[in-house]
């Protein structure tokens, strides 16, 4: 996973609340197993007049000129609500997209933003709809949100700011507890025995 | 850090599954079940078995084929979906390297996961169960906290049995009274999220209480808490009682019996406090339908489409303040982990007998949520009675619930909709979603236009 630390891009508004993982990437456009060949899907509904010809919808935020190379998105409410489908992340991810400034998050889309280097940043709205299309620097390691003269700070757990900062991978990092898990593992055999199954087929 | 004093049944099932490694950081929450479909279990399997990890205990990860899987009778690996087969011959084979337990296409037990994890006992009072599905909630009906992930957390969960989890605040939604004939869980869970948005239950663990949650059987309780993720919220769970016990006893993978003490303790103490509490009045609900393309665009049946968003007014081409009553719908659709199992098409075909879909409707189907159901149903004439009223009856998979598992409408086209997801484009591009009870769909294609479920069970009474 690439590390995130600082970025400086413009922030292109999708100011709706309620953006569902079925807008993000739609199930149509998960064409195999795969974590990749998202892009092209990111958003289809709304960034294509029509999907089967990719003709873009020159209206979508991201199609306008001013979005070119834009690696911040910023959201309404319930942000990435919907299907847990991880693709939503992926397709983001693929398209260059680093960072999501939201009023709020759903909580499993959030989690998969950590998981892939993806920044979920919670503001309260009205400072959400001030960034829309300001050239504007995430300070990962500062914990900051610079637009011009205005700055917020940006809070994130211990946890994922670490994993974001150090692109840990995180299985790794929990097997470094195994030890810890097996004990856990044991004593919990005797105490729940029934949880245990057998391999039957 | 273990809490003292009176705790809630969220902080007893957390508590038990907290593993303290010693050092600080968010908590190793130990998973007690994994399961996957082959929507999303083929990615996160692969992906392992690329970075060469194995998973930790196979016999504790599950998998089934129900998303994209074929629902036409006579089914085998071919699929609605352009390139849908793969997900299916993929999954079938990394499962197979993994080591773990698949239910297959044409397997007796195949169904949608959040039903067949219950019916096969897989899901416990008291254990942990994680699925990347956002549906997996619905299995809290049985006292245990299930909650969706995406993929790469999966793979963390089978390959070290556990998960890296920030602790999430606690809620207590209490439906007090009873409720009234014709009014179901699926429009208690409706009137919630309409009432306390959509993302009412962020950051949130909620435990359903009161009255009309205990009075639920445990099917309707699946109903209310597969609704949990369209409130936001980590996991829906209601603590379980005799009832609970009763549904789990005999099943494949559940104990031999449940004389545990540790499935006594599961339930909130008295005392014990809660981050945020809401209570509504369960005796005041009416059948609910949405009228938007959010969950929290949900209206009792006979009221006025209220002022929403323009862009959902658009989509769904109804004006604020028009009547719900008499709109025209084009599809009907009995199926889905919200309104599938057995009792839902029980209460459906008591209501359809005798009547017949309008002859303006373009489709209605019923899919039922497992191959087991579908033999109950159909051992009980039950398909007979919805084939009878102009319903085609289907092999048991997610369907028409989402875009990939159905077919094809015009843009435009209106469906009224057992399912949980109103999104745009949920149903497909363009598709005018409504969601509701198995009853209202009911009533709602006999009439040809949407309809008050309780009307046409008067008129069957007569
Ligand atoms: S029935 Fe619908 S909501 Fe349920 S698991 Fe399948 S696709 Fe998801």
């Amino acid at each position: 996973m690439t590390p995130f630390t600082t970025l400086t891009s413009v922030a292109v508004p999708i100011l709706r609340d309620n953006v569902d993982t079925d807008a993000i990437i739609p199930s149509r456009e998960m064409k195999s197993t795969g974590r990749t060949g998202l892009a092209e899907g990111l958003f289809a509904p709304w960034r294509y007049s029509d999907v089967a010809a990719r003709t873009p919808d020159p209206t979508f935020e991201l199609n306008m000129p001013e979005a070119k190379g834009g690696q911040v998105i910023l959201g309404g409410a319930n942000f990435g609500c919907g299907s847990s489908r991880e693709h939503a992340v992926w397709a983001l991810v693929e398209y260059g997209i680093r960072c999501v400034i939201a009023e709020s998050f759903a909580p499993i889309f959030r989690a998969n933003c950590i998981r892939n280097g993806v920044l979920p940043i919670t503001l309260p709205r009205a400072d959400v709809d001030a960034l829309a299309w300001q050239e504007i620097t995430v300070d990962l390691p500062a914990q900051m949100v610079t637009a011009g003269e205005t700055t917020h700070s940006l809070t994130i757990e211990d946890e994922p700011r670490t994993m974001l900062l150090e692109g840990l991978d995180v299985i790794d990092l929990t097997l470094k507890a195994l030890p810890a898990i097996e004990a856990w593992t044991d004593a919990d055999r005797t105490a729940r025995p029934w949880v245990y199954l057998e391999k039957t087929a | 850090m273990t809490s003292t004093g009176p705790k809630t049944l969220f902080e007893k099932i957390w508590d038990t599954h907290r593993i303290d490694t010693g050092t600080s950081g968010a908590g190793l929450v130990a998973i007690d079940r994994v399961f996957l479909h082959e929507r999303t279990g083929a990615a996160a399997l692969k992906s392992m078995a690329a970075a060469g990890r194995p998973v930790r205990d196979p016999a504790r990860v599950f998998a089934v084929m129900d998303h994209i899987v074929d629902t036409r009778i006579g089914r085998g690996d071919g699929t609605l979906m352009e390139g849908g087969s793969a997900f299916i011959t993929e999954t079938r084979a990394a499962a197979k390297a993994a080591g773990i337990t698949l239910f297959d296409v044409n397997d007796p037990d195949q169904g949608i996961t959040h039903v067949i994890s219950p019916e096969l006992g897989i899901v416990l009072p008291g254990v942990t169960l994680v699925a990347p599905d956002s549906h997996t909630c619905t299995q809290g009906a049985l006292g245990a906290l299930a909650w969706g992930i995406g993929s790469s957390e999966a793979e963390h969960a089978m390959a070290t049995g556990t998960l890296r989890i920030e602790k999430p605040k606690t809620m207590r939604v209490t439906f007090t009274g009873q409720l009234a004939p014709g009014v179901t869980a699926k429009d208690m869970a409706l009137a919630l999220i309409a009432a306390h948005g959509a993302g009412g239950g962020a950051g949130h663990a909620v435990e359903f209480a009161g009255e009309a949650v205990e009075a639920l059987d445990i099917e309707a309780r699946m109903t209310l808490c597969n609704m949990a993720t369209e409130f936001s919220a980590m996991a829906g769970f209601i603590a379980p009682d005799a009832k609970t016990f009763e549904y789990l006893a005999g099943r494949r993978y559940a104990p031999a019996n449940f004389e545990d003490p540790y499935w006594q303790t599961l339930s909130t103490d008295d005392g014990a406090t809660f981050d945020t509490e809401i209570v509504i009045d369960a005796a005041s609900l009416a059948p609910m339908v949405s009228w938007g393309t959010s969950p929290q665009h949900s209206m009792p049946i006979d009221g006025a489409v209220p002022q929403g968003p323009q862009r959902a007014h658009q989509y769904i081409d109804l004006a604020p303040g028009a009547a719900m009553l008499g709109t025209p719908i084009d599809v009907a659709f009995v199926g889905s982990c919200t309104n599938a199992r057995l009792s839902d098409l029980r209460r459906a075909a008591a209501l359809v007998k005798g009547h017949k879909v309008a002859d303006s409707i373009k489709k209605a189907m019923v899919v039922p949520g497992s191959s087991s159901v579908k033999r109950a149903a159909e051992a009980e004439g039950l398909d007979t009675i919805f084939t009878e009223a102009g319903f085609e009856w289907r092999a048991s998979g997610c369907s028409l619930c989402f875009f990939a598992g159905g077919e094809r409408f015009p843009e435009g086209s209106r469906t009224i909709s057992s399912t949980n997801r109103n999104f745009e484009g949920r149903q497909g591009p363009g598709i005018r979603t409504h969601i509701a009870s198995p009853e209202t769909v009911i009533a709602s294609a006999v009439a040809g236009v949407i309809a008050d479920p309780r009307e046409l069970a008067k008129e069957s009474a007569q």
